[in-house]
């Protein structure tokens, strides 16, 4: 798949210094949850300003998922269980 | 995903179920009959998320009434505070928690895999955080059920606890919509559906929870 914007960014920024991180979060799009509400959820959880969030709700939405956060296993891990507190569909992946 | 459902009264009358913002709260008037439709459902996902639930949870009349009328997390103990405990609660047995998703879609669909093609780490990963998970959206739905009278009303937000409606409202709507079988099209469905469609008033409410939870988004933007 894609890669996220956000990852982009946090790559070209240098935050993501740690070499052997490839650990990411995905979420995945349902025909329930409010693109408002997403939008909102990913603001909120990663702190996002609101134009990156909803950049990022849009490619859940036409591309059926998108990378909302890489880093260790540990920290992937937290970060879906958060967004399935919010009933967002989130999974933890190896993938690149 | 789902976009904003329109619904509610024109803007000069407030609408019922929409929240608006004002002095650092959100707030929004339901009628009876809104309320009494909302806690039904708020107390059902609460029911099938656990057994941890104030037993306030499962007798909407038990709901202190005195708290639902004054200011949200002024009129009772703190948000923090039970949340707290049954977080505890959730870390001390989540151990033994359960390894395989459930076979019922709702709770499939609250309580989802974290791993796709990886059935063990899906399996450690529910271990540890089922329990805690369930216990969350419990809190969350004690906290609609200590903040909106029973009879309806105006309800008012704080932080904390706007945040709470917000994710019950959608545990809410992930349950019911899972049951419909929702897709991104159902509002044409809806439109298609005939009154005799036993679908129709649930299609209803489904809408009319997307537009309050809409509303809620918007006012703490």
């Amino acid at each position: 798949m894609s890669v996220a914007p956000a990852e982009v960014e946090r790559e070209e920024a240098g935050l993501d210094a740690v070499p052997d991180t490839p650990w990411v979060t995905i979420v995945w799009n349902d025909p329930i949850n409010l693109m408002s509400y997403v939008t909102y959820v990913f603001q909120r959880v990663f702190g996002y300003a609101r134009p990156k969030a909803e950049k990022l709700m849009l490619d859940v939405h036409h591309r059926g998922k998108a990378v909302v956060s890489n880093g260790t296993r540990e920290a992937m891990e937290k970060d879906a269980e958060i967004l399935h507190g919010y009933g967002l569909w989130a999974t933890v992946s190896h993938d690149r | 995903m789902s976009g904003a459902p329109a619904g509610g009264a024109p803007d000069e009358e407030e609408a019922t179920g929409a929240f608006r913002r004002s002095r650092g709260r959100v707030s929004a008037r339901f009628t009876a009959a809104q309320a009494v439709i909302l806690r039904n459902l708020v107390s059902q996902v609460a029911e099938l998320m656990g057994t941890a639930a104030d037993p306030g949870a499962a007798d909407p009349g038990a709901a202190d009434p005195a708290a639902a009328g004054s200011p949200a997390g002024q009129g009772r103990a703190g948000p923090g505070e039970p949340g707290l405990s049954l977080e505890e609660l959730a870390a001390a047995i989540g151990a033994t928690g359960p390894t395989s998703p459930p076979e019922d879609p709702v709770l499939a669909r609250l309580l989802p895999d974290a791993y796709r093609e990886d059935p063990e780490a899906a399996g450690e990963f529910r271990r540890y955080t089922e329990q805690g998970l369930r216990s969350g959206k419990v809190a969350a739905a004690q906290t609609v059920l200590d903040t909106l009278p029973a009879g309806g009303g105006r309800v008012r937000l704080g932080p904390e606890d706007a945040q709470a409606w917000l994710r019950s409202l959608n545990d809410v709507r992930l349950a019911i919509g899972t049951v419909l079988g929702i897709t991104e099209d159902y509002e044409d469905e809806m439109e298609a559906a005939s009154w005799a469609d036993p679908r129709s008033a649930y299609l209803e409410v489904y809408h009319w929870l997307g537009y309050v939870q809409d509303s809620l988004v918007r006012a703490l933007w």
